[in-house]
């Protein structure tokens, strides 16, 4: 199986939270209420922040593709 | 994985006696200022939007509609809603019409016009609104500010229920004129720092 990895489009983020709230590895943080910053380390993939995002700017990338 | 609960998790029930008290009484109108004046502190002071992310308990009342009451379609939003023109549009149309609804506070407060007791849906209906202000309980201007904020938070609540129900359930956390207004000054005041 495909390592996935959940990657945010910066450009298109409104930095409202919800990924972050819905996170069950508290990998997700909005540093300075610009845009939603992704912790590699933490992140196992599950794709609860992308089906979550309002604004649909969340995409699961596979970890090889980011590598 | 069940999650921690935090005491800002419940805020949504703020929000929503918010809307059930404007029925009640037009005056707890002005408790909305909190949801204005709060977000703009937080991101000026700490340049973040933990109220957004944390606080905001329209944002909670939404998910709650949409996902533990299975309200929403969960539908992507289109992307023209997400687009910087829409959302600096809209924000810019939501600032028009609030000093709008300013200067008509201004004109019951210098005479020149009479207090109208409605509710301005999606700023074309007025609903009579008469039964939730008793005339002589305030200054004329502070009734007509309570009936004008009012309006300001019905609208907003009206649309991010259609939105709610037609794509993700925070579908109005996009295009969100404070959410949008309190991410410009998070991005002026950490410009520079990448």
């Amino acid at each position: 199986m495909v390592k996935k990895l959940a990657k945010v489009s910066q450009k298109e983020c409104v930095a409202c939270g919800c990924c972050m709230k819905v996170c069950p590895r508290k990998a997700i943080s909005i540093p300075r209420g610009v845009y939603a910053v992704i912790d590699p380390k933490l992140c196992v993939g599950c794709g609860m922040c992308a089906k979550t995002c309002p604004a649909d700017v969340i995409s699961m990338i596979s970890r090889e593709a980011e590598a | 994985m069940k999650k921690k609960t935090h005491w800002y998790d419940w805020l949504w029930i703020a929000s929503g006696l918010y809307l059930i008290l404007g029925f009640v009484n037009i005056l707890f109108a002005w408790l909305g200022l909190i949801c204005f004046i709060t977000p703009l502190l937080i991101s000026v002071i700490r340049g973040n939007k933990a109220y957004c992310n944390k606080y905001c308990g329209r944002g909670q009342l939404f998910s709650l509609l949409g996902e533990k009451l299975h309200l929403s379609r969960n539908k992507p939003i289109p992307a023209w809603i997400r687009s910087k023109w829409f959302r600096y549009g809209f924000l810019t149309f939501f600032m028009i019409m609030f000093f709008n609804m300013l200067y008509v506070t201004w004109l019951v407060f210098a005479g020149s016009s009479s207090l109208q007791e409605t509710v301005t849906l999606l700023w074309t209906f007025r609903l009579p609104w008469q039964w939730a202000y008793t005339d002589g309980m305030v200054t004329p201007w502070a009734a007509q500010f309570a009936f004008g904020f009012y309006s300001v938070m019905l609208t907003s609540t009206a649309l991010g229920i259609l939105t709610m129900a037609m794509f993700k359930p925070r579908s109005w956390c996009v295009y969100c004129p404070m959410g949008t207004m309190t991410q410009l000054i998070c991005k002026a005041k950490n410009r520079g720092e990448g």
